[in-house]
């Protein structure tokens, strides 16, 4: 196993004394060169699984392992691939690539070869001079991703790093990512709160429920690479999920909006005008 | 500007004030009297302005590169520990509010009249804006860029020297151009009191022999001085890291 979680708990402290509980009892196994995705509605958690992998934050119980270490903290055998890209606004490209690389105390020309080819890899062979300001959006998760790739991790930890994108942006993104995965053989965990990437990208995708945070179910997907969205296997998963996301989504908007929120069903028909103004 | 020189000589030569309180600029009121820019230049060609600036520039210089490295050390503990960012965070706002004059009879008494004593004013007057000013700026360091260098095997002094200390070079460099306006102020307020060389006593000798001119001549240098500096260095810091990441087109 690659990577593996047990009875992984974790809680923030919330005020002075309570406890928020993120995580209860997470037990995930990803083998070596799979690609799955941890897929769920917004603060399930799932940023915080990812971040118990990368060693940025610890849990309260529980065991997380690579290659059956225990991971004591941050460490280049796993490399993290943000939503925001966390591209240095200093470095050109090329400086951004070879960061890692230099902590490694490897040469400046051995560091410069590798990470040209990470950068051709991704697409930008011709912008390594360029300052990150100047790159799109796309442009700019494409030097996260080649700067995560040149130090040929264990694992490609991939938090969201398409959604602050525009569709078509990512649909090339998601051909290229798959591409690379295919040429590279990385294990990639990737989390996403979109059922169709999730689908799009992974071998194997699996559903958080949320606060706290549990692995509520897995699924296989078997369908053909490069994937294709009107695929028969991909639209029945896709309405499986989305069958069990919704009643986490209901327990998220209740929690959000109060307990009058309906889901679908209209909350016009008993709406109680003595109550109102009660829950803001 | 021409209104404001041409307004200044023609008072110059009207009998309104004595010619040593109101001395001309470029025209001298009786043949051979003194002008300010005849006094400026001849200072600068005899070396009197000239030796006196390098002794300025130099304890500056000095004073300025002690203020920087305590500012920033004191600024990285500040925003590192919450504790001392309670303790002495509060203490250098306080201290930042006294002018760095105000230290001079207690600096006299530590160090007596002379080099340390200016080398301390400038130091104290610049420091503490600079400790405020970098703390700020490291503790603004968004923590992605934080969480992004530490899974790629970044660390301890590496870390603070490729990304904590670049993460916040805007914020170190309005820093440095503060430090630098207040220690240039500090520097002639503590020679004009202190003597011993320098543009602020030679001001102070030009009071003494009543001789405005050679007064508003080191005035001018003073001034061209320190806009250089701002325009010239810090301005252009701050521009080129702007172009740099791109916050300014």
């Amino acid at each position: 196993m690659k990577v593996t979680l047990e009875n992984v708990h974790k809680s923030f402290p919330k005020g002075k004394s309570e406890k928020l509980e993120v995580l209860r009892d997470i037990d995930i196994q990803i083998k070596e060169g799979e690609f799955v995705s941890l897929l769920g509605p917004s603060g399930c958690g799932k940023s915080t699984i990812l971040n118990l992998i990368a060693g940025l934050d610890k849990p309260n119980s529980g065991s997380v392992k690579i290659n059956g270490e225990l991971v004591k903290g941050p460490g280049t055998d796993r490399v993290v691939v943000f939503q925001q890209g966390g591209l240095f606004p200093w470095m050109n490209v090329l400086d951004n690539v070879t960061f890692g690389l230099r902590i490694k105390k490897m040469t400046r020309q051995e560091a410069e070869e590798k990470a040209m080819d990470a950068l051709r890899l991704v697409h930008l062979g011709n912008y390594a001079n360029n300052y990150p300001h100047e790159l799109s959006g796309g442009m700019k998760q494409r030097v996260a991703i080649a700067r995560a790739l040149v130090m040929d991790p264990d694992v490609l930890l991939m938090d969201e790093p398409f959604a602050a994108l525009d569709e078509q942006t990512r649909l090339i993104l998601h051909q290229e990512l798959q591409e690379i995965w295919a040429k590279t053989g990385k294990t990639i965990l990737f989390i996403t709160h979109n059922i169709r990437e999730a689908l799009t990208l992974s071998g194997r995708v699996l559903l958080m429920s949320t606060r706290p945070g549990q692995v509520k179910s897995s699924f296989t997907v078997k369908a053909a690479r490069p994937r294709d969205p009107s695929d028969s296997v991909i639209v029945h998963l896709e309405k499986k999920i989305m069958g069990e996301l919704e009643e986490e989504m209901e327990k998220v908007l209740k929690e959000e909006f109060g307990d009058d929120y309906r889901f679908k069903t209209s909350a016009i028909r008993d709406r109680d005008h003595s109550r109102m103004g009660d829950h803001i | 500007m021409i209104v404001i020189i041409a307004a200044w000589e023609i008072i110059s030569k009207t009998d309104l004030f004595p010619a040593f309180m109101w001395p001309p600029l470029f025209i001298p009121n009786v043949p051979g009297g003194p002008t300010v820019f005849g006094t400026l230049i001849n200072g600068l060609i005899t070396g009197q302005i000239l030796n006196a600036t390098g002794v300025t520039l130099g304890r500056m210089l000095l004073g300025f590169v002690i203020a920087i490295v305590l500012g920033l050390t004191f600024g990285y503990l500040i925003s590192r520990y919450k504790w001392i960012d309670d303790t002495l965070g509060f203490f250098v706002t306080a201290l930042q509010s006294i002018p760095s004059i105000v230290w001079f009879p207690l600096a006299i008494v530590w160090f007596g009249l002379g080099f340390v004593s200016i080398l301390f004013i400038v130091t104290i007057g610049a420091t503490w804006t600079m400790t405020v000013n970098s703390s700020t700026g490291f503790k603004n360091v968004p923590s992605l860029y934080i969480n992004a260098a530490k899974t790629l095997g970044s660390s301890g002094g590496h870390l603070v020297r490729n990304v904590i200390l670049p993460a916040s070079l805007p914020h170190i460099i309005s820093g440095l151009r503060v430090a630098w306006a207040f220690a240039w102020r500090a520097v002639m307020a503590a020679e004009l009191l202190g003597g011993s060389g320098g543009l602020g006593y030679l001001l102070n000798v030009g009071r003494s022999i009543q001789s405005m001119d050679l007064v508003l001549a080191i005035m001018i240098v003073i001034g061209v001085i320190g806009t250089i500096m701002d325009n010239q260095v810090f301005l252009r810091m701050e521009r080129s890291v702007a172009r740099k990441w791109g916050t300014r087109t």
